[in-house]
């Protein structure tokens, strides 16, 4: 034999995929390519192909970890198929018990954030205080600022953990308010009908 | 009014006293009914209920008219904007604005579904919560240094400050010993005193030490402590002496342990 066997690849990418790797396992919360490329001192491009080499690797049924981009960035989870186990040990306290309240008044913060408790409440047509007070103990959305009005509300948006408890991998990915909902026009035509229903 | 109403006696950050004056000054536009602990009021007026132990069904009656009226005021108050903007609007308006509000309303409920549904899809999902990363520390930028400014700041600190006078809480008071030493001296003369008469003219901080100096010698089991009852004369005895001849002979030994 000419050539010694060689059992560890020779893709140079491998050394910066094993990297990117250990930084994920230590991470707590997603990384963004960003911070993947300024702790490894590598550029975007290259960590951006070893992210692809991890995902291949890490992916539903080859592997009980799974690469997910979800958040903004790159985090590990566990896949699918050890759910069952991860719920006989491990609960997902940040969802568990979530009410109508607080689902609606998340959907509002997410896609009009940042936005105030009185503007919530205007939308939903109750207080949203409680429900408010719950998302923000729960990490779902978090201040962000004040209305430029003197004694201004607080607003609110949404968090990281909110794009990763919902499985987004970013805002972006929510769905357009146009696609969904009844059109104003027909909710105007039903208000009319029922006006004249009560003058005749 | 029924009186349990109108007596009603409030005690809440904004106001303070009976529940009929607050009304006059909310009428009166002298409180905001925002600045109005709601809750506070209700809680007021069902301590008072429970207090009287019986249910006056005219009083609840009133009450409750009278804080849904309040709470409507209260509300209205803190969405001035909103009425005016629909009753300043012709009825097309308002019905337009109307189906705007419900539209937007409709899409977040939809929204919510839409998240509601996600999370379903995501709670096969695993991942680990840790706690925010620490941040970095930001870096310190000083201002453009002057060294001048630098050695009248030293020059200043360089100066021993004034003493601080701590006189005006200073204790001045004898130490225990020396009152040890003069009821030692008093029981070699005397067999019994009485603590009061002798310490007749003293401070009271005086009067502080010499009973922890009477503690002291009751300790070490020199003397015997007496007071036929609270604020009676304490009388002092030495410890092999009889504290008081009784009338049938026996003796009345309240020591300071027995108190």
């Amino acid at each position: 034999m000419d050539r010694p066997l060689r059992l560890i690849s020779a893709n140079p990418l491998d050394s910066l995929a094993r990297t990117v790797e250990a930084l994920l396992v230590v991470a707590s919360q997603p990384l963004t390519v960003e911070e993947l490329a300024e702790a490894t001192a590598d550029d975007v491009e290259r960590i951006e192909t070893a992210l692809g080499l991890l995902r291949e690797r890490y992916s539903e049924g080859r592997s009980g970890i799974v690469l997910q981009k979800v958040a903004g960035g790159y985090a590990f989870g566990a896949s699918r198929e050890a759910a069952e186990a991860c719920a006989r040990l491990f609960e997902r306290p940040v969802e568990r018990g979530l009410s109508q309240a607080a689902l609606e008044t998340v959907a509002i913060v997410a896609y009009l954030g940042p936005v105030s408790r009185p503007e919530i409440a205007q939308i939903r047509g109750v207080a949203a205080d409680s429900a408010v007070a719950s998302l923000v103990e729960r990490g779902l959305i978090a201040e962000a600022g004040r209305e430029n009005s003197p004694g201004g509300a607080v607003r609110y948006r949404v968090t990281a953990l909110f794009e990763r408890v919902f499985g987004l991998e970013s805002l972006a990915a929510l769905p357009r308010l146009d696609d969904i909902g009844e059109d104003q026009a027909a909710i105007r035509e039903r208000l009319l009908e029922v006006a004249e229903a009560r003058a005749s | 009014m029924a009186s349990a109403v109108r007596d009603l006696e409030l005690d809440l950050d904004a106001f303070e006293g009976p529940f009929d004056l607050l009304l006059t000054l909310l009428l009166k536009d002298a409180i905001q009914p925002s600045e109005i602990d709601m809750a506070g009021i209700i809680v007021a007026f069902v301590e008072r209920l429970a207090e009287r132990d019986e249910l006056d069904l005219d009083a609840c009656g009133e009450f409750l008219v009278l804080i849904a009226s309040l709470l409507e005021l209260k509300a209205r108050h803190l969405f001035p904007d909103e009425e005016a903007e629909l009753a300043d609007m012709e009825p097309e308006e308002a019905a337009e604005e109307l189906a705007r509000r419900l539209a937007e309303y409709r899409r977040m409920k939809l929204a919510a579904v839409w998240l509601r549904e996600r999370l379903e899809d995501q709670s096969e999902l695993y991942f680990r919560l840790g706690p925010a990363p620490l941040a970095p520390s930001p870096e310190r930028r000083l201002a453009a240094q002057e060294p001048l400014r630098l050695v009248e700041a030293m020059r200043g600190l360089a100066v021993e400050p004034p003493r601080v006078s701590l006189s005006h809480i200073a204790l001045r008071f004898p130490p225990v010993s020396q009152f040890v030493e003069r009821f030692r001296a008093l029981l070699v003369r005397r067999r019994r005193f009485d603590f009061d008469t002798e310490m007749k003219g003293l401070s009271r901080v005086e009067q502080a030490v010499a009973f922890l100096a009477l503690l002291e010698l009751r300790k070490e089991g020199e003397i015997s402590i007496s007071q036929a009852a609270p604020f009676a004369p304490i009388r002092i005895a030495r410890a092999d002496e009889p504290l008081f001849d009784t009338d049938d002979g026996r003796m009345l030994q309240w020591t300071a342990r027995s108190a």
